[in-house]
């Protein structure tokens, strides 16, 4: 992609530069690659990809949405309610409705079921859109879609509807923390564990499914020395890993009492357990409960493997296809020196070299290229309608949370860069670009009622906009001369091969 | 729907007889008298034993106790169809698949697969995409069916009936378009479209794909625009995979002659059912499609049309703990079509026991994806040795005259 950077000009303006002397250019450049791109509303904050602005990023502290937009969020049933009561009530939902004979009836409580279901997994995609649009986190809004998509769940599967705003939110509070602690974090998910099935793993049933994805795609990765037998093992390993929404706590021998856990949805019970001992990445883990998935996520979270493995994707992720093998071998070493400090790793990658010489050249997939156009053209108003947002996304194929396999979405250029995505992406373009009246209905306005008049941002007079002008091929300052209107503008700018890129 | 065989040298005549009309990037002619091919992926490793179904196998019921289908039985409407003394069909295929069968124009290969022992299902279905030779490089750059569009030559127009460009037509010489068809819109207007263009003449890597997807949205909107204007007018509309399949029968009888399309939704380790339940929801949602593309494709063009279903493995041949199967190594593909000498199991075959199972735990494969389809497209489309070789390296076809 080296000959794209060069045909798009920018690369050259951006080796290091010490001293932040205002360049708006390269301050939107930045922000295309670290967060979601840079957006209409004035920014006050550090300049992006400066020093105190990573420290920003990098700090615990979660900065404020604009309060119209936190309100929104507020509002929400997954804001009001803890996800197990989200679960223990929409699973009576569909226990009572199995309950109900009359065949009108029935329909309705199935109707209702499926709303309230949906209703769910929608506010999560809606508030992620927002976070995604308004939040000054950035970096951390990027990395929480990173690691979603790295732990991949569908929320279409069981009843993970219910369950996968919550864990968005678990993703995002070790987004920037440590390895371990997120890889066991998405294991005490019910989310997880319903997705790869392994709340039917037990003893005796031995179910594979999530052991061999752990390996193969949370951790050390396909090919990397782990055996069929170190899957077998692990399955054992992990029985009794699983997940329970009623209230009491199994009757259990008096012996196994002390070894029940129970956390939330979380559960591990020790009934389910296969105590015998077990062969794993060639160390020998004996039976003890719990215990042994610990000594398991320690091997797996430690091995050379799994920081290579997570380095690799992490720089495809930020930097465009095949990084530089250098780099990612830097970022692996980090990965392991620091035990799999997340923030670390990524200014590893963010403070290289090879990380400036190639802004401008990734190929944006479908969320990017749809949260970066929002943000730019409508990020200083408060949208109230997210829901177009969320079917731009999906209608270019890359649906939040609706990828159906663990695999999660491919992040080569290649897989969004084909004919048929890109004729799909011109007509977002020209949706994008018409003032997308839309998304300033209303969140509650009834099916059908006419939009808001819609207000077309005038991008061509925007300051990030005047700043790219002098980058913009020939090709594309010819065609955008040509435009007839502020809407034929923006819907050509959003189509230009410099806009299709971070 | 019975029709008569065609001869193979009529198949052959058609690739070579057809006038590209270029428009800028890959020829839209009707491929005429061509030979069509479409390839139907079931992602996630469909469990073959359950759909194609060893039948007078004592192991087999033995290794499902909660999911095996019982032994044929016309009275039992749960029961598989007998094959032939050894084989049985799923029942939720009897309407769809079983007459093509009857008609010799579906034969099963069972002990189908590849050498890739990874047991993953992405690992495993990019070894099939690339069809390159495992353990070596790999060039993600190189998908098997790219190399066949690109050895045909201009006379062919390939498409992937899929969101995202399979990995399998990656690298052509001139980019393979890509189309899902479950909401074709309309075009948008010439003019932004040719201001659009101009934007990126002379871009490096999208210049042509730019062009390529205007083209095709342009021509498959326009094919099935009377499909789609039947259907707005109560005309009974398929859905899902039916809707799909009868659209993809449409455009490769007028436009397109080697395609792709994949179906999800496979991968079951929980409760997959037997006669009846999620398993077999899926396979009769397949069969439909399959059938309505066959009626779609009309007769003419179906006679020189072959569908090859392939998944990345097959399941473990014993049922797991959870009333489902876990994940495998060989399969049972599909080859069908007007063409085909069907009504038959193909390939070599081995009885099934504990002794013959591959590490006692699944399917051998005996007949290797690449053997198998280097070998139809070989009769298909007449190709000679070498050509073959650039296709799937390091593999000799092998001709189970199905074609």
């Amino acid at each position: 992609m080296a000959r794209i950077a060069s045909w798009i000009c920018i690369s050259a303006l951006m080796a290091p530069v010490p001293a932040y002397a205002a360049d708006p250019a390269r301050d939107a450049a930045w922000a295309e690659r670290l967060g979601w791109g840079p957006s209409a509303a004035p920014d006050t904050g550090p300049v992006p990809g400066s020093d105190a602005w990573l420290r920003r990023q990098l700090d615990d502290r979660l900065d404020p949405l604009p309060p119209a937009v936190q309100a929104q969020i507020d509002a929400m049933r997954i804001s009001q309610e803890r996800v197990a009561a989200l679960v223990v009530e929409t699973d009576a939902m569909q226990r009572d409705l199995k309950a109900i004979t009359d065949p009108e009836q029935k329909k309705a409580a199935r109707e209702a079921y499926q709303k309230a279901m949906n209703g769910l997994a929608d506010e999560a995609r809606r508030r992620f859109v927002l976070r995604a649009l308004y939040s000054p986190d950035q970096l951390r809004e990027r990395m929480t879609w990173f690691w979603f998509n790295h732990f991949n769940v569908q929320a279409g599967k069981r009843d993970i509807r219910a369950m996968v705003g919550d864990y968005e939110e678990t993703i995002r509070a070790h987004a920037l923390g440590r390895y371990r602690d997120l890889l066991e974090a998405t294991l005490r998910h019910p989310a997880m564990l319903r997705y790869l099935d392994n709340d039917q793993n037990a003893k005796g049933k031995i179910n594979e499914n999530y052991a061999r994805e752990i390996m193969e795609l949370h951790s050390m990765g396909v090919g990397s020395g782990y055996s069929q037998a170190d899957v077998q093992e692990l399955a054992r390993i992990l029985t009794g890993v699983g997940v329970d929404q009623k209230p009491d706590a199994p009757r259990l021998k008096p012996e196994l009492q002390p070894l029940y856990i129970r956390a939330g949805l979380f559960e591990f019970n020790p009934a389910r357990h296969d105590f015998g001992t077990k062969h794993f990445l060639g160390h020998t883990i004996q039976g003890s409960g719990f215990g042994e998935v610990e000594q398991a996520l320690d091997l797996i979270a430690d091995s050379p493997a799994t920081a290579h493995h997570v380095s690799l994707k992490l720089a495809t992720f930020f930097m465009g296809d095949k990084p530089p093998s250098a780099l990612v071998d830097r970022m692996a070493a980090k990965f392991r020196q620091s035990h799999g400090d997340i923030a670390e790793v990524l200014k590893t990658m963010i403070r290289s070299r090879e990380f400036s010489g190639s802004l401008g050249s990734g190929f944006k997939d479908p969320v990017g290229y749809t949260l970066s156009a929002v943000r730019l053209a409508y990020g200083d108003r408060a949208i109230t309608n997210p829901q177009p947002v969320v079917g731009w996304i999906r209608q270019m194929g890359e649906g939040l949370y609706d990828h159906e396999t663990p695999d999660g979405y491919d992040l080569s250029s290649a897989a969004w860069s084909a004919p048929g995505q890109l004729a799909t992406r011109f007509d977002i373009a020209r949706q994008l670009g018409n003032g997308a009246a839309r998304l300033f209905q209303p969140a509650d306005a009834a099916p059908g009622t006419p939009p808001p008049p819609a207000q077309v941002p005038v991008l061509k007079d925007s300051p990030i906009i005047a700043a790219r002008m002098p980058m913009l091929g020939k090709p594309t300052l010819a065609a955008l001369g040509q435009a007839r209107s502020p809407a034929e503008w923006n819907a050509l700018y959003f189509s230009s091969p410099e806009f299709m890129h971070r | 729907m019975r029709i008569p065989h065609v001869h193979r040298r009529d198949l052959l005549l058609g690739a070579a007889a057809l006038a590209p009309m270029v428009m800028a990037g890959r020829a839209f002619a009707a491929p005429q008298a061509g030979s069509r091919l479409l390839v139907v992926f079931l992602r996630g490793a469909y469990d073959a034993v359950n759909i194609v179904v060893p039948s007078g196998s004592d192991f087999y019921h033995q290794s499902r106790p909660t999911i095996a289908l019982p032994k044929p039985d016309p009275a039992n409407p749960n029961a598989p169809l007998p094959l032939d003394a050894d084989w049985a069909l799923h029942p939720a295929l009897k309407d769809s698949i079983l007459p093509l069968w009857q008609a010799k124009q579906i034969a099963f290969i069972p002990f189908a697969g590849t050498d890739d022992m990874s047991r993953s299902h992405f690992e495993t279905q990019d070894t099939i995409e690339l069809g390159q030779p495992v353990g070596g490089h790999r060039d993600y750059g190189s998908g098997f069916m790219a190399r066949l569009a690109g050895i045909l030559g201009t006379g062919d127009k390939p498409i992937a009936f899929t969101d995202q460009l399979p990995l399998c037509f990656r690298g052509g010489e001139d980019p393979i378009p890509n189309l899902a068809l479950a909401n074709v819109g309309k075009p948008i207007d010439q003019r932004q479209a040719s201001l659009i263009q101009s934007m990126y003449a002379g871009h490096p890597d999208l210049a042509r794909s730019v062009s390529e997807g205007f083209n095709v949205r342009d021509t498959v909107y326009k094919t099935l625009d009377q499909e789609m204007k039947a259907a707005s007018r109560g005309a009974v509309s398929a859905k899902g995979f039916a809707l799909s399949a009868q659209r993809i029968g449409t455009l490769m009888r007028d436009r397109f002659n080697l395609a792709f399309v994949d179906v999800g939704g496979w991968d079951t380790h929980v409760n997959q059912g037997g006669a009846t339940g999620y398993l077999a929801d899926r396979m009769g949602d397949l069969g439909r499609g399959l059938a309505s593309f066959a009626q779609a494709i009309g007769p003419d063009a179906w006679r020189s049309t072959t569908v090859v279903v392939v998944s990345e493995f097959g399941r473990t041949f014993r049922e797991n703990g959870d009333r489902g199967t876990d994940h495998g190594h060989g399969s049972i593909y599909w080859v069908m079509g007007g063409g085909v000498s069907g009504g038959r199991m193909a390939g070599e075959q081995v009885a099934l026991s504990a002794a013959t199972l591959n590490q006692n735990r699944d399917l051998p494969v005996l007949t290797d994806y690449r053997t198998l389809i280097g070998g139809l497209v070989q009769r298909q489309f007449g190709l000679s040795g070498d050509r073959l070789a650039t296709l799937f390296p390091d593999t000799r076809p092998v001709d189970l005259q199905l074609v």
